[in-house]
Order: C-alpha cells, then structure tokens, then sequence
C-alpha cells in the first residue's frame, strides 16, 4: 500500500476515535462508540502493518500474541469491583510502550526537535507506567491505600524534578552519550511512584483518570519522535479528553484537581501543628 | 514531516478533545476513562513501525517490546470497557 492510502487510513482511524469517544459519553450509544472506536485501532494497525518500511513481521506477531492473550485474559478474567485497577495497570503498559518507543527512535534522527520529543516521550511514558503500578497497588491493596508522607518529601521531589530536567538537558547536549538517556528513565519512574504515593486511596480513581490523560500525552510525543500523524492525533484526543474527564470527576466530588493532587502535602501540614 | 505541521496537528486535536467532552453522567466516567485509555494504545502503531525493520538491533527488540505492551493496553482496554458497558445495559434494562 502506497504512503499516501496509509495517510488516508489514519485520517479515518482519527475520524473513527473522534465518534467513538463522542459515542461514550452517552449512555444509550456508549457500547456502539467503543466498538467504534475499536473498528478505528484496527484500521490504523492494518495500515501500519502495511507500510513498506516494514519487511519482517515475526517481532510484531510475536508482540501480538503475547501482548494481545495477555490483555485479553486480564479483561476476562478480573472481577466487575477490581475495574479501576485493571484500568490502570493497562494504562501503565501503554506508558511504558510509549517510554519504549520514545527510546528506540533515539537511533532515527539527532535533531533537536527530536530529542526533545523523545525526551517527553520518556518522561510522560515512564511516570505514567510507575504511576499507574502505585495506583493498582493502592487500589487493589497490595499496597497500604493511605497517603504515604515522610518528613522532606516536598524536598525530595523538587530535587527529582530539578535532576529531570538536569538530564533532559544534558542527553539534548550529548545524545550520544547513553548515561543520561537512562539516568532520565530511571528518574521518570521515580518520579511517577513519588507523585502518587501522596494520594489517598479513595482519590485513585482521579489520579487514574490523570495518568489515562497522561498516557495519551505520552504517545503523542512518541508519535512526534517517530513522525506518525495518528499517534499525535490520537494521543492529543486523549490527553484533551483524559484532562477534561479528570475536572468533571473532580468537580463531582467537589474538590479541585490541585486538592485531590496535593492533599497528601496539605495533610502533611495538619497532623504537624 | 515538518514539526510546524505537526504542532497544529496536535493544536487542532486538543482542542477536538477537549470539546469532546462535555456532559458526561457519572455512570458513564469509568467507561469513558477505560475507552480513551485503550485508544491510548494508539502508540502500538509507532511500535509496529520500529518492531519490523528487519535489523537485529537495540531499536528491533524495543519495538517488538513496546508492541507486547501496547497490545495489552488496547486489546484489554477495549475488552473491559465492554464488558463494563455491557452491564449498564443489563441494568437499565
């Protein structure tokens, strides 16, 4: 298939993830938009699988199978009440296949623009996979689902947060240097446990919702990485939706997103004085 | 591709998502959330493209990992927003 009936198939893959998300928010046709929706992922793995850049298909059958028995089996098989965490530990996978993708177009292309793009790929993709591990963690209580503060922790963070972004700058200056490349990893994975252990358990579902906004962000800048128009497309759907979906949950709680994000620090403050 | 072309792509798709969005009854968050999570997938398509280029290196097994990962995300994500939705409609019925 020609580069331009690939284009052509993404365009309506996009059209397709647009109805499809339009079709969810109601409750009569919320099960025809997500097979809509799902019609749309077809279509856009069909055509990338026909792209002619492509000359071995073992790998990606391969990643198939394995990806494709395991996603169905956890969906069969988890029970109606654990929904949420499932939701966030699949959410996680797309992070962490974000982060991957992100690094692997590090051999592509050493512009600036790139590195860039690969570096937010990594960063969003790997908070987004350790923190929706925390998320299922506390919601499906292999972990404690209460707010986990040390004394210092605002501290803590600010200084991962300035060495984040130390090492962004130092692998755009030296991308050839791969020490920074995954000094950035293991920081990004880092940060996404120590931005959600703060949260209470019975705030997850928001934090989840901000991680799913979250995740499609981080496939947008690996669709920039890569130059795949239906990844930035799909991934900025997300993220724009994932964000507007995280304030109405929010708001129906009565809260607002910076007091779900930053209560654990406020309550820090309390049991102080 | 150039990157100007591509930010308003990304311009024009957020604000696509974000009017998306509006009036979502609190039956239907969960569901929703699960369902754009699954298009979040998307990123399988990058995969595909880094998994078959037919070189043994570092970029080839990445590729093909990034593909497993992302096939968990959409082929699950599609699957438990459904049978979510499914049981709305059992219930309302």
């Amino acid at each position: 298939m020609s580069g331009l009936a690939i284009q052509m198939a993404y365009v309506v893959a996009a059209a397709l993830f647009i109805f499809g998300l339009k079709l969810l928010g109601s409750p009569a046709s919320a099960r025809r938009g997500n097979l809509l929706s799902a019609v749309g992922m077809l279509l856009a793995v069909v055509a990338a699988l026909l792209d002619q850049g492509i000359v071995e298909y073992q790998w990606i059958l391969l990643g198939f199978a394995v990806g494709g028995v395991i996603g169905a089996a956890a969906a069969r098989l988890v029970q109606m009440t654990s929904m949420p965490e499932m939701v966030a530990l699949f959410n996680g996978f797309g992070g962490m296949a974000s982060l991957l993708v992100g690094a692997a177009a590090l051999g592509t292309s050493t512009a600036t623009f790139t590195l860039v793009t690969i570096v937010l790929s990594i960063l969003i993709g790997g908070l987004t996979f350790t923190g929706s591990l925390v998320a299922w963690g506390k919601l499906s209580e292999k972990i404690g689902s209460g707010a986990i503060m040390f004394s210092g922790q605002k501290i803590v963070n600010s200084l991962i947060v300035l060495a984040i972004l130390a090492s962004a700058v130092m692998f755009c200056l030296q991308p050839e240097n791969l020490n920074w490349l995954f000094l950035l990893i293991a920081l990004s994975l880092l940060f996404g446990v120590m931005a959600v252990i703060p949260i209470g358990g019975a705030d997850m579902p928001v934090v989840i919702s901000l991680l799913n906004s979250y995740s499609g962000l981080a496939a947008c800048a690996a669709g920039f990485a890569v130059n795949n128009n239906i990844l930035i497309v799909a991934g900025a759907l997300v993220g724009a939706a994932g964000i507007i979906l995280t304030q109405i949950m929010c708001k129906a709680m009565n809260r607002s997103l910076s007091n779900v994000l930053f209560s654990g620090f406020g309550s820090v403050k309390t049991t102080a004085t | 591709m150039e990157p100007v072309y591509l930010t308003f792509i990304l311009m024009l798709s957020i604000f696509v998502g974000f009017e998306l969005i509006t009036k979502v009854p609190a039956t239907l968050h969960t569901p929703l959330m699960s369902g754009a999570n699954a298009i979040s997938g998307v990123t399988v398509v990058g995969a595909i493209s880094l998994a078959g280029t037919g070189q043994q290196d570092l970029a080839n097994w990445l590729g093909a990992a990034a593909v497993a990962l992302a096939s968990i995300n959409v082929v699950g994500g599609y699957m438990v927003t459904d049978r979510m939705l499914a049981m709305f409609k059992k219930k309302g019925a």
